[in-house]
């Protein structure tokens, strides 16, 4: 068996483009799934429990059923259903984004019950709202024990990303596919792919670690 | 200046505090003593509201706190709170501690802030801590801090659930030190202690609690040389 490298260097410029994409469809459902997230964790912990038990069919309901069927419904139905037609990376946004918000909400209702009873107390006995106690007391607590797994939930979602080629969003993994089909070659486009998803996940988990060794310096 | 009518607390089915009538005139130091889960602590969580009480009246400096009406956080600012875990914030240096409720709560300015900090640290004997966390600190130390924050916001009222009974024995005399100071500046205080020594020398009144029930209450040397229950007397010569 021969390697080709020459097709690698064909496909490089797509593989690259390719990965912007990747990068750019994982950041944008990074922020999304976060913000997202933290309002649905904070709505597992309030006290009204119509409202809370809402929350917690959405995180049971995006955790217990697979991506991929959630990618397919959301590119396929519900995309189509409120704009008429579909983009395979908007619904992958759409997708990816609810998907790790699920994810996260846990994260962050986890991370906000880890802190000490005490603390909320303390800022209450001193006249601040529960908003501020939360704002200036809790929730920047919380965030330094959330950067570990929210980190891991990043990394994740990047990896995860690559299941939008199925839709034809096209990204790393699409083009990977594509440079297969052609060829008729497995190897080559795999590992050329596998190669790329490592190099962005070990560049992202170390800007994870360098965060993290700040927050505990601080 | 605090007055509890038929207070009344349960937990689920739980009542643990059961009918209590108290009042606390201005200046005057009350100790409450009693066996652990007589309700003690509850008691102190029901005045600043930190509890919802399920029953009764509770007016402080005259105004009704239990109405709905009442801000219950403009309520907080006047009465001062210090844990038996101190309950420091531990992602703030000391003199952060101290500032964050009189500049977000009082909305004070940053200096003035700062400088009423400084003022409060040394007065507690801890000017040199400033900018330490925490965590950094000897019991003694955070507990003296925990009282600067509290009276940083300049209450009128000061409540201590067991200050000293999380810190090492050598420890305890520090921060008595620091709440007699106060006592004796006329701060009006309840104070749930094991104590004994504390509550003869700087108490006003004592009330011995058990089981949800204010069982007796009295002056110091009437109550520890004279107690007239029976649940007094048992409760006394253990601690004694
Ligand atoms: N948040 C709570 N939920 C349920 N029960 C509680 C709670 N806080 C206190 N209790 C119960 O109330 C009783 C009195 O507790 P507490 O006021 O802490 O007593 P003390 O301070 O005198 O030791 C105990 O039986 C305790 O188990
Ligand atoms: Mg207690």
């Amino acid at each position: 068996m021969i390697f080709r490298w020459d097709i690698i260097i064909e496909y490089l410029p797509y593989l690259l483009q390719g990965t912007m994409l990747t990068i750019g469809l994982s950041l944008g459902s990074i922020i999304l799934g976060s913000v997202l997230g933290l309002f649905i964790g904070l709505g597992r912990i309030i006290s009204n429990k119509i409202l809370s038990s809402l929350f917690y069919c959405y995180i049971t309901v995006f955790r217990g059923t697979p991506l991929l069927v959630q990618i397919f419904l959301i590119h396929f139905g519900v995309v189509p259903l409120f704009a008429g037609e579909t983009n395979a990376v908007v619904a992958g946004v759409i997708a990816l984004s609810l998907n790790a918000a699920a994810y996260i909400a846990e994260i962050f209702r986890a991370g906000i019950q880890s802190i000490d009873r005490g603390q909320m107390e303390g800022a209450r006995s001193l006249g601040l709202t529960h908003s501020q106690a939360m704002r200036y007391i809790i929730l920047p607590q919380a965030f330094k024990r959330m950067v570990p797994p929210l980190g891991n939930e990043f990394i994740v979602l990047l990896k995860d990303s690559s299941l939008l080629s199925v839709i034809a969003a096209p990204e790393l993994m699409y083009w990977g596919r594509a440079m297969g089909g052609q060829y008729f070659k497995v190897w080559e486009p795999y590992l050329a792919s596998a190669f790329i998803y490592l190099v962005l996940t070990i560049t992202l988990s170390s800007l994870l670690n360098l965060l993290e060794r700040r927050l505990r310096t601080e | 200046m605090i007055k509890v009518e038929n207070l009344k607390k349960s937990f689920g089915h739980n009542e643990v505090l059961k009918d209590i009538n108290v009042k606390v005139k201005p200046q005057e130091v009350v100790v409450v003593i009693g066996p652990s889960g007589s309700g003690k602590s509850t008691f102190l969580r029901c005045i600043n509201q930190l509890e919802t009480i399920t029953s009764g009246r509770i007016y402080i400096e005259g105004v009704d706190t239990t109405d709905k009406k009442v801000d219950i956080n403009k309520v907080r600012i006047e009465v001062g709170m210090v844990f038996q875990h101190f309950n420091l914030f531990p992602h703030k240096t000391v003199l952060e501690n101290i500032m964050l409720a009189p500049l977000k709560v009082r909305k004070v300015s940053k200096e003035q802030a700062a400088q009423n900090g400084r003022e409060l640290l040394k007065k507690v004997g801890l000017a040199e801590k400033e900018n330490a966390y925490p965590d950094s600190l000897s019991g003694g130390q955070k507990q003296r801090v925990a009282i600067a924050r509290a009276l940083a916001m300049e209450p009128k009222i000061m409540l201590f659930d067991e200050p000293t009974s999380a810190l090492d024995p050598e420890m305890v005399g520090e921060v008595l030190e620091v709440m007699k100071q106060l006592a004796k500046e006329g701060m009006t205080m309840v104070v749930v202690t094991h104590e004994m020594g504390f509550a003869k020398e700087v108490g006003d009144r004592v009330i011995f609690m058990d089981e949800g029930f204010i069982v007796e209450e009295n002056i110091p040397k009437e109550l520890f040389e004279n107690p007239q229950q029976e649940r007094t007397k048992s409760f006394l010569s253990k601690v004694l």
